[in-house]
């Protein structure tokens, strides 16, 4: 799993492709959410179009990542959710916990 | 049901990436019982989330331990066992993680995801340590996530 760190309008886009699951996916997504508050970044989105599969440990990231960057005052949504990656944070009920939006438009514009 | 499935017996040492070896085995295993994709991949969830608490909660990662992995029928439904050489755990003290004080818990929500997509869980603890966990899915019974509508 890779995830790309890009910026568009002062907003820090995260792009994680592939498996966020244990062992690897998921340290991969906490080092990139660590990585994007070191640089100073408040505003914080991560694209999650290229997720294949998550497991418990990558939503345990999702929601560290979340109440992390919350707590220090920014600001993480999600976009792009496919179907059963949706269907799982459903599940749990974090699909209203967490701020989701449908696509980059909306997402960036969500912070003007 | 589809091509007959002869019993299918894995042995993994406790690191997470063999999870995808076991998935890759179930997968194949699974469509030759002739579940849909849907249904494969709920499933293959479940069974992910069950090894991975095996070699983490169970074999502490210890590579000296071995988790394994079993599948079989037993008249139409599939039969897949997980079991760890880890002392065991109470699973009437894992937190639901849909109470309001567990949502945003980074941890806590695997066994609740193998009971959604599973027809039935069941944990056996051996006299000498060691978890077994057995999991039944119903063959031909449609997408996995059953009970759904239910979280909402």
């Amino acid at each position: 799993m890779k995830v790309e760190t890009r910026q568009r309008e002062g907003v820090t886009i995260l792009e994680p492709k592939g498996k966020i699951t244990i062992g690897v996916g998921d340290v991969a997504l906490r080092d990139a959410v660590q990585g994007a508050i070191e640089s100073g970044a408040t505003n914080i989105l991560i694209n999650m179009s290229g997720v294949s599969t998550i497991d418990s440990s990558g939503i345990g990231e999702l929601v560290a990542a979340y109440t992390t960057v919350t707590n220090r005052g920014g600001k993480l949504r999600l976009y792009s959710l496919p179907p059963k990656v949706s269907d799982i944070l459903q599940i749990t009920q974090l699909i209203t916990v967490l701020d989701i939006l449908d696509d980059e438009e909306e997402a960036v514009a969500s912070f003007r | 049901m589809g091509e007959e499935v002869a019993e299918v017996q894995l042995s993994i040492d406790s690191q997470f990436e063999n999870i995808e070896l076991v998935q890759a085995v179930l997968d194949d295993s699974l469509e030759r019982l002739d579940f849909d994709e849907d249904s494969r991949y709920w499933i293959g969830i479940a069974v992910r989330e069950a090894v991975a608490n095996a070699i983490k909660h169970g074999n502490r990662q210890d590579p000296e331990k071995q988790v394994g992995i079993g599948l079989r029928v037993v008249e139409d439904t599939v039969v897949i066992e997980v079991q760890d050489e880890g002392p065991g755990f109470d699973p009437a003290q894992v937190g639901n993680p849909l109470d309001p004080e567990n949502l945003l818990k980074p941890d806590g929500r695997g066994i609740f995801y193998m009971n959604r997509f599973m027809d039935a869980i069941e944990y056996n603890f051996g006299s000498e340590g060691g978890t077994l966990v057995t999991m039944r899915k119903r063959i031909g019974t449609g997408d996995a996530r059953s009970g759904e509508e239910d979280s909402e």
